[in-house]
């Protein structure tokens, strides 16, 4: 058994207590074991995902205990796609909240940093039910902290909103949990998959009800209208490193319906058919529709781009809720390119902050260092709108393909397309808004402009653009192994078999016992 | 005994979906915190109600009760008592910065 698969769990875990006993007055020493220790995780989740790409499901029980009784992590291809994704993303967005200083406005960042690191993988990881709600509970409870980090009164209002509504988030979670457990008596992801076909179809109130519960839960994190309403105000409030990270956080919402609407209630099972895709695919276009009009209606820059995360989450969950192969594979490209599309465009808001008083979008004075962020903010905001030639318009062309097999094609293909529409207005407007029309405006006299950001900003920015184009130029590729992933998602007799067959410490009798 | 658990769920939910639907800050915490005791009954009633069995192997012992809600349980209160910590001082912060408790977004004045 190979140990490497914790590693991601247990290398945040005990960063997070060093930095915080060793090196709490060292803001130098902090940056540097974070950034190691994320490059470490960097390189370790891509030794995961190399290792899973043949196929192989690697099995990691905690304690030696057999898997129904003792907790067990899994790697398979998704899991560790979503590690070295939310590893890559991190060591991006810990540059940048170095180079800018963002980490010097409170204490603790980098340790908080570090325990929602291990949140967001052990989540990706687990192969049980309510250990995947302890890790949404370290993720969550990091990111209260990192929310607020830096303070002031507008982010904590923010902050509690956030805090409330994701407790509630917890607390259904809890009671999804306790309907599942009282009926099937497990919580092991690949126990309760075979429990779950032994109900019957008079038994299935119970089941019925569980489900659709855990799937309230789950997308209440994935930001799905009308269960958005805490994503706009903490995203757009939070500091800019902060928001870029929580790009990832969506996308565990996201992970954590396809890991269990298609292993624990796959789309053929008898007692649930037909129940998840029929309430999802309304919620999912109602919220493109929304986020994307949102991004129209947004009056601050901060605003739009939150707006703009809960119309690619939409995106996302329309491609999802199809059910299919084709449509997993679709979604999980998207997934990839949303997450880093998401996070550039949060750190480029702030860079727009610097020379600028306000993030509405209102003319004002150009910002500092303008013709470079505008350039990104160009790239970006063509990315997340989907437009040729980068990676959103190859994820959108996949999933309106995948939805022809759909009988909702219509409304698919009519409001993802009337939805790019208003989205590229939107990021045009406030795009020519703040860059375009402050050209126009002269810098009050008596003031100084400000000072360009650091080089290490636009060097994070760069690199997250740069992978984006680098998901485009390697789209096929990419592809095939998203749809091998979705032929592992939908075939999960291996996963099973891998889990449950393994034995542990007290599977058999020794000798002379 | 079935009837006066699910009845004591059902009126602890019904509670704290009331409180927090106050949108001021120390009812919304109240009504979060009756959620949370409602989900631990339901948990715990989650492995089958018996009454006087022992959880763990006992010497001539012939009913058990089902140890793992137990243990959710455990953890469940562990970790709500702890985000109730968080909230409240978060609350707190946010209480004495904008000297109003209202949870849900201020009215702006429109402001550009």
């Amino acid at each position: 058994m190979t140990h490497w698969i914790i590693a991601p769990v247990i290398l945040p875990a005990l960063m997070a207590p060093f930095i915080v006993l060793a090196a709490r007055y060292h803001i130098g020493i902090q940056r540097v074991f974070s950034v190691v220790g994320i490059s470490a995780l960097v390189t370790i989740a891509a030794g995961l995902a190399w290792g899973a790409s043949d196929g192989t499901v690697t099995l990691y029980q905690l304690g030696d205990w057999a898997a129904p009784f003792g907790i067990v992590l899994v790697a398979d291809r998704l899991s560790t796609m979503m590690v070295l994704l939310t590893a890559v993303l991190a060591l991006l967005v810990m540059l940048y909240a170095i180079g800018s200083r963002w980490d010097e406005r409170g204490r603790h960042f980098h340790a908080l940093f570090q325990f929602q690191l291990m949140g967001i993988m052990g989540a990706f990881l687990t192969g049980d039910l309510f250990n995947l709600f302890v890790f949404f509970e370290v993720l969550l409870i990091a990111s209260y902290g990192l929310m607020i980090h830096g303070g002031g009164t507008e982010r904590l209002r923010a902050g509690v909103q956030y805090v409330l509504f994701n407790l509630l988030g917890s607390t259904l979670f809890l009671f999804a949990l306790g309907a599942i457990y009282a009926q099937t008596g497990t919580l092991n992801m690949a126990d309760l998959a075979e429990r779950v076909t032994l109900i019957g179809p008079d038994d299935s109130v119970g089941i019925r009800l569980a489900s659709v519960l855990l799937l309230m839960v789950f997308a209440i994190k994935a930001a799905l209208v009308p269960l958005h309403f805490w994503l706009p105000s903490s995203y757009a409030q939070a500091p800019a490193p902060v928001a870029a990270l929580f790009a990832i956080m969506t996308k565990v919402g996201a992970y954590a319906i396809i890991r269990v609407y298609t292993m624990v209630f796959p789309p053929d099972l008898e007692v649930t058919a037909g129940l998840h895709g029929y309430w999802l695919m309304p919620a999912a276009l109602l919220s493109l529709a929304l986020g994307m009009i949102g991004v129209l209606a947004a009056k601050r820059l901060d605003r739009l781009v939150a707006f703009s995360v809960i119309g690619s989450m939409g995106m996302v969950m329309i491609a999802i809720s199809l059910f299919t192969p084709a449509g997993i594979a679709a979604a999980l490209y998207y997934i990839v390119h949303s997450t880093f599309a998401a996070a550039a465009l949060f750190l480029i808001v702030d860079l727009t902050r610097a020379g600028r008083d306000t993030l509405s979008l209102t003319a004002a004075p150009p910002v500092a260092g303008a013709a470079l962020t505008a350039a990104l903010f160009f790239v970006a905001a063509i990315a997340m709108a989907g437009l040729p030639p980068l990676s959103g318009f190859v994820g959108k062309l996949l999933i309106l393909d995948a939805s022809f097999a759909s009988e909702q094609v219509v409304w698919v293909w009519a409001i993802v397309l009337g939805a790019s529409l208003i989205s590229i207005v939107g990021f045009a407007r406030a795009g020519s808004m703040i860059f375009w029309k402050a050209q126009s405006v002269e810098q009050p006299a008596g003031t100084t402009p400000a000072a360009r950001p650091a080089t290490l900003c636009y060097v994070a920015v760069g690199a997250l653009l740069t992978l984006l184009i680098a998901h485009t130029v390697v789209a096929g590729p990419m592809h095939s192994y998203m749809i091998a992933m979705a032929d592992q998602l939908f075939a999960p007799g291996p996963y099973i078999e891998e889990v449950l067959d393994t034995p542990g410490k007290l599977s058999e009798p020794k000798e002379g016992q | 005994m079935e009837f006066l658990v699910a009845s004591a769920i059902g009126v602890l939910t019904s509670a704290g979906i009331y409180l927090m639907l106050r949108l001021r800050t120390f009812p919304v915490i109240m009504g979060i915190s009756l959620l949370t005791y409602a989900v631990n009954v339901f948990l715990f009633s989650s492995g089958r109600l018996v009454v006087g069995a022992p959880p763990i192997l006992v010497k001539g012992v012939e009913t058990y009760t089902d140890p793992l809600p137990q243990a959710l349980v455990l953890t469940a209160i562990v970790i709500s008592f702890g985000m109730t910590a968080v909230v409240v001082m978060i609350a707190l912060g946010a209480y004495l910065g904008g000297d109003d408790d209202h949870v849900d977004d201020p009215v702006t004045e429109d402001a550009p």
